[in-house]
Parts: C-alpha cells; sequence; structure tokens
C-alpha cells in the first residue's frame, strides 16, 4: 500500500472539516476525489502532504508512519523521517504556485539541483525532457508572467514531476483555467496515466474523473459518503451522491 | 571667490558626505534584515525589544540620536573621546537609524509574499533557510525597491545632519565659507552639489527597477 490514510481528523477552530476520513492508494493506482465545495476534499490533501496538520489520525507512506495518534493528539515522526516520506509525494496546486522570478525551466530544475542535489547539467536535461513531454519546450527560457494558466499549470506539474514522487496529489488543478486551459491541462495528466505513478486527482471535472480514475471517492461535510469504480458513482442509487451528480449521473 | 574655486573648496566635504552615504548603506540594508527576522520572530522578548528599538528611532529626529551617540560615552559613561569619534559617531547613528526604517519596509515585502510560494517550496522539498535565500528574498527585494529607493534619496540630504556634531562634511564646510565671504554662494553651491548626487543615486535605483523587471509577479 503506497499510501495508508486512517481515520484522519481536522478541525479549524470550531469549524469541523474533516470528521473520519479513512483512504488507501496502491502504487500506480488513480483516485479522483470529488465533492462539493468546503466537503474538505483539499483539507484532505493538504494533510496528506503534511500542509496542515491533522489533529488525529494515521498518515501511513510505503509503511512508514509519518503522523499517528498518542492519546487522542496527533504526533508527526521526526524530522529525517518527514524528509524521507516527503520525497515520495507532490502537489499540483489550483492556482500553481510557481516562483516568478524563475524562467520556466528553472522553475522545473531548481528543486532537483538543490534539494535532491542532482547535478545541473542532468537536471537541465531532465527538465527539458519534462517540458517536452507537456508540449512546452519552446517556453523552457519564458518567464511565468509569459504564459497562459494553462501552461503553467503544466509547468507546475513538470516541476512536481522533475522529483520523481511516487504519488501527485492534484489540488482542483483546472479550477483557475478556462474551458480550452482546462482541456489542455486535462489531456496532460491524462497522458501521465502511463508513468504508472498514483495520482489523486481533486476535481470538479466529472468527465475527466469518470474517464481517467481507476476509483472515484465522493466526498461531503468531512465524511466519504461514497467510493468506488467510476461506473459505480457515477451510476449510484445513495440520494447524496445523486443530488451532487445532479445532470452528470444522467449524462455520463 | 569664484564660482569654480567655492565648487572646489565644497568637493572636499561632498566626499565625507558620500563617505556617510554609503557606509550607512552597506551596514544598515543587511542590518535592516537582521532587525526586520527578529521583529517577526515568534519569541515575545525578541520582538518586543525590537518593536522599542524600531519605534524610538522612528520615533526620535535622528539629530538627537546623532548627538546621544557621540555625547554619550562622556555624560553617560564618563569616558572621554578623540576626535576622530565624531566620523564614527555619525556613522553608528546613522546606521541603527536607518536599519530600523529598512527593517520595516522588509517586513512589509516579506509579509506580503503569498502563502503560496512557502507552501510550493515546502512541497518541493526547499528547507527553511533556502525557502527563504532563493524564493522568497529575490522577490522581496523587487517588491521593496520603490520604498528603499524612498530612504536613500533621504539618507543623500540626511547626510548634512552630521553637521550637528561638528563632522565636516559639504554643509558644514559651505555653512563656514558662506560666514567667511558673507556670500549665499557657497550654499547656491551646496544645492547643486546635493541635487547632482541625488540625480545619480535616483538614476542608480531606476537602473535597479529595471534589472528587476525581467519579470512580473
Amino acid at each position: 500500500m503506497l499510501l495508508e490514510i486512517k481515520n484522519i481528523s481536522k478541525s479549524f477552530g470550531s469549524l469541523g472539516v474533516l470528521k473520519d476520513i479513512s483512504v488507501s492508494v496502491e502504487k500506480g493506482e488513480i483516485l479522483s476525489v470529488i465533492g462539493p465545495s468546503g466537503s474538505g476534499k483539499s483539507t484532505l490533501l493538504r494533510c496528506a502532504t503534511m500542509l496542515e496538520t491533522m489533529d488525529s489520525g494515521e498518515i501511513i507512506y510505503d509503511g512508514m508512519k509519518a503522523a499517528w495518534t498518542e492519546k487522542g493528539r496527533a504526533v508527526y515522526a521526526p524530522q529525517e523521517t518527514l524528509k524521507k516520506i516527503a520525497a515520495y509525494y507532490g502537489l499540483v496546486f489550483q492556482n500553481f504556485n510557481l516562483f516568478p522570478h524563475m524562467t520556466v525551466l528553472q522553475n522545473v530544475f531548481d528543486a532537483p539541483v538543490r534539494v535532491q542535489k542532482k547535478e545541473k547539467e542532468t537536471a537541465k536535461k531532465e527538465a527539458m525532457e519534462w517540458l517536452d513531454k507537456m508540449g512546452l519546450s519552446d517556453k523552457a527560457g519564458a518567464y511565468p508572467y509569459q504564459l497562459s494558466g494553462g501552461q503553467c499549470q503544466r509547468v507546475a506539474i513538470a516541476r512536481a514531476l522533475a522529483l520523481n514522487p511516487k504519488i501527485l496529489f492534484f489540488d482542483e488543478p483546472t479550477s483557475a483555467l478556462d474551458p480550452e486551459l482546462t482541456g489542455e491541462v486535462l489531456k496532460v495528466i491524462k497522458s501521465l496515466a502511463d508513468l504508472h505513478i498514483a495520482m489523486v486527482i481533486v476535481t470538479h471535472e466529472m468527465a475527466f474523473a469518470k474517464d481517467i480514475s481507476d476509483r472515484v471517492i465522493f466526498m461531503a461535510d468531512g465524511l466519504i459518503v461514497e467510493e468506488g469504480t467510476p461506473k459505480q458513482i457515477f451510476e449510484s442509487g445513495n440520494e447524496r451522491t445523486k443530488a451532487f451528480l445532479g445532470r452528470y449521473g444522467n449524462i455520463l | 571667490m569664484s564660482f569654480g574655486r567655492i565648487l572646489l573648496q565644497l568637493a572636499g566635504g561632498m566626499g565625507v558626505s558620500i563617505e556617510i552615504f554609503l557606509v550607512t548603506l552597506i551596514f544598515s540594508l543587511p542590518l535592516g534584515l537582521l532587525v526586520a527576522l527578529g521583529r517577526m520572530s515568534r519569541n515575545p522578548v525578541l520582538s518586543g525589544i525590537i518593536k522599542v528599538y524600531i519605534s524610538i528611532m522612528r520615533g526620535t529626529p535622528l539629530m538627537l540620536q546623532l548627538m546621544v551617540v557621540y555625547f554619550g560615552p562622556y555624560y553617560l559613561f564618563g569616558m572621554r573621546v578623540s576626535n576622530s569619534y565624531r566620523l564614527y559617531a555619525a556613522l553608528i547613528g546613522f546606521v541603527i537609524n536607518y536599519a530600523a526604517y529598512f527593517a520595516e519596509i522588509y517586513r512589509g515585502g516579506i509579509q506580503s509574499m503569498p502563502a503560496g510560494q512557502y507552501e510550493a517550496a515546502k512541497l518541493l522539498g526547499y528547507s527553511k533557510r533556502q525557502t527563504f535565500v532563493v524564493i522568497i528574498l529575490p522577490q522581496v527585494v523587487k517588491r521593496i525597491l520603490p520604498a528603499v529607493t524612498n530612504e536613500v534619496i533621504t539618507l543623500v540630504k540626511d547626510t548634512s545632519l552630521a553637521f550637528t556634531i561638528s563632522v565636516v562634511e559639504m554643509f558644514s564646510t559651505a555653512k563656514a565659507m558662506a560666514s567667511a565671504q558673507t556670500s549665499m554662494m557657497p550654499f547656491v553651491a551646496a544645492a547643486l552639489f546635493y541635487y547632482i548626487f541625488n540625480f545619480v543615486v535616483a538614476w542608480g535605483m531606476e537602473f535597479a527597477e529595471k534589472k528587476m523587471s525581467y519579470y512580473r509577479s
């Protein structure tokens, strides 16, 4: 099991955002997380990638415990362990978060050089290969402000992939993009399926979720309402699921 | 005395003014960053002390601060100081005063950085130090350049305050000459010098801003 999340709960003040979530992801599996805004999808991803600290639960990457619960409160592993575990995952943000003062190429090869201590020329070459896969090799010397939203997101994906994570999280990768740009990013994400890295994608793009996923999880109000194959979820008889999917359920 | 000779005589004082300007910048810019980091520290004792320091520096006239630094050793500790201490006192006073102003400018720049930059850096595995030096600081420098330009231009003119503790910079030279010749010409010449000095500085800052415009946020 590449990632196991058990009984995670997280509140912000009095607002309980994650109530009792358990998810597991296998190597190479593609998992979509859908649900209404405020259901805790982003928080789940942020807890899984250590951007937020959970209140209680367990997070285990490849058998290594990143966090667990002792006496009702969450306890996190020491820094060296967390550093080792961090190499397993990457995250693509809704608003890209590219480094504006670096060229597209630098954005992609800087972390491999500085963090993974890769040799600069090697990292540059690999970065160019990733940009090539994203269809952006001609933008290598450009700065993020010169790119469209869809291009920025593709750079962000290349930047995350350059570190060779085993599991890549996507937090609503196309929500900030218009339909045209959305299409090009979804195409790219779909092409990543052949890389056999696990992917957990929080998205509102239902057709995409149905098309690309091995499994779909439907979350609402901080709990998992249903999970199953795309077919199971989109043809579900569950009232809550049906209400959320609305017309999507019928069309898809 | 011809205008040309007046200018020549003032040139020596100009050298001291420029020295005060450069030394102040060289020391107060890095010091200001440290002060800013202290101000933003989670340690309440440290941030409290720094807040008081900044408040005093910005809340009292630089002229008075120079006097405190110059006369303090004798009146507070009974130490006798040499003549050359005058310049050092001026430099010390200028540096700790301007560091406070720069600290607030740095703090504004750093706190205006979007959280997303920190989060992306964290996800990519950058250490806290790497995040600050490689990701945050370069962007902060670009953001604060206009405010820093303001302070630098103010500094050009503030150098004349060293006159109050008898440092022979350009303004005091001009004043002495004006008294000796009962003429206003030395002051006109001094104004010309300051204007040209400022012009060069403003040109320099604009050059810096142009260099930083290779990207937009």
